[in-house]
């Protein structure tokens, strides 16, 4: 076994409190350190570190608490949020840009311009989103550190519960993980 | 263009990041919405806002950018002056509302992602 495989897949987890805006980005700044000390490429830690702001931003504005998790593999990099508190009622309208739903103080800050969630579909790879109202809200991205790879497999690196096989290759909409990267979980 | 030459010619005020003044500009972009920010300014770019709060240094540390100029002569939060230091992010004042700060930095060769 080389190294590569001895220090790959590792994970970290983040505590995010909702209101807390003072250290807002710490998370993301973390999580670009980790990687820049991995040695990944620049275009991959900074599309990581935008997906995670944003995903951290979100918990900060919108729930009462968060946890985010960071998994390293050698060729492709996961952050997977769950949070608890208002939740989203329609996930394919929150997706739209420009869509918002936050308060005045939200925006008084820069934030709420309703460009997070589009943001992060933009640079990542894959990214699924769930919700169910008045519970919390799920969400998980990933981008490949190699330019190709087999997507289903990406998602679920142990190949779990899928029906498709990681070694046949295939999109995760294929596999009906994902449609149009949100999956409607409200009321489940 | 380096940073240090807008901050002579501009008389632009610097807060933070002083040993990070020979940084290249590669244009500029101006918001307040820190999304907006994220999805549009690009490496090297000059920001130029109105927001003072820490999460400002967190979007140019993590877009790269080459400095950040507050305009209408605002102050940084405590905590923001921390953070930039902390990030090496040149933090600099202008007394200039953002049209006409923009307008001086376009004069000065700084231009956006479309240039005339």
């Amino acid at each position: 076994m080389d190294q590569t495989e001895e220090r790959y897949p590792f994970y970290k987890t983040f505590n995010i409190e909702g209101g807390n805006f003072i250290h807002a980005g710490s998370i993301s700044s973390q999580v670009k350190r980790i990687l820049k000390e991995e040695g990944f490429p620049n275009n991959v830690i900074r599309r990581m570190s935008i997906a995670t702001f944003e995903a951290e931003m979100n918990v900060i504005c919108y729930a009462r608490w968060g946890i985010l998790t960071l998994l390293v593999f050698s060729d492709f990099i996961k952050v997977a949020v769950n949070d608890e508190g208002a939740g989203i009622h329609d996930v394919n309208q929150a997706m739209i840009e420009g869509f918002s739903t936050a308060d005045e103080k939200i925006r008084e800050l820069g934030f709420g311009a309703g460009m997070g969630l589009s943001n992060i579909k933009k640079v990542t790879d894959e990214m699924v989103l769930t919700s169910v109202v008045s519970q919390g809200t799920h969400l998980e991205f990933m981008v490949n550190v190699n330019p190709v790879r087999n997507s289903c497999e990406a998602l679920n690196p142990a190949g779990i519960n899928l029906k498709c096989n990681p070694a046949t290759g295939g999109t995760a909409e294929q596999h009906g993980i994902i449609s149009n990267g949100v999956k409607d979980g409200a009321g489940k | 263009m380096k940073v240090e030459t807008l901050v002579k010619s501009l008389g632009l005020r610097v807060k933070a990041g002083n040993d990070q003044l020979h940084q290249e500009v590669t244009g500029g972009y101006a918001g307040d919405l820190l999304s907006d920010v994220i999805a549009h300014s690009a490496r090297g770019n000059v920001w130029v806002t109105i927001q003072t709060h820490p999460n400002i240094v967190a979007v140019a540390s993590m877009k790269e950018l080459a400095a950040i100029i507050l305009a209408g002569g605002r102050e940084p939060d405590p905590e923001t002056l921390k953070k930039a230091e902390e990030e090496g992010i040149p933090l600099l004042i202008s007394l200039l509302p953002a049209f006409e700060l923009v307008g001086r930095l376009y004069q000065a060769g700084v231009t956006g992602i479309v240039s005339c």
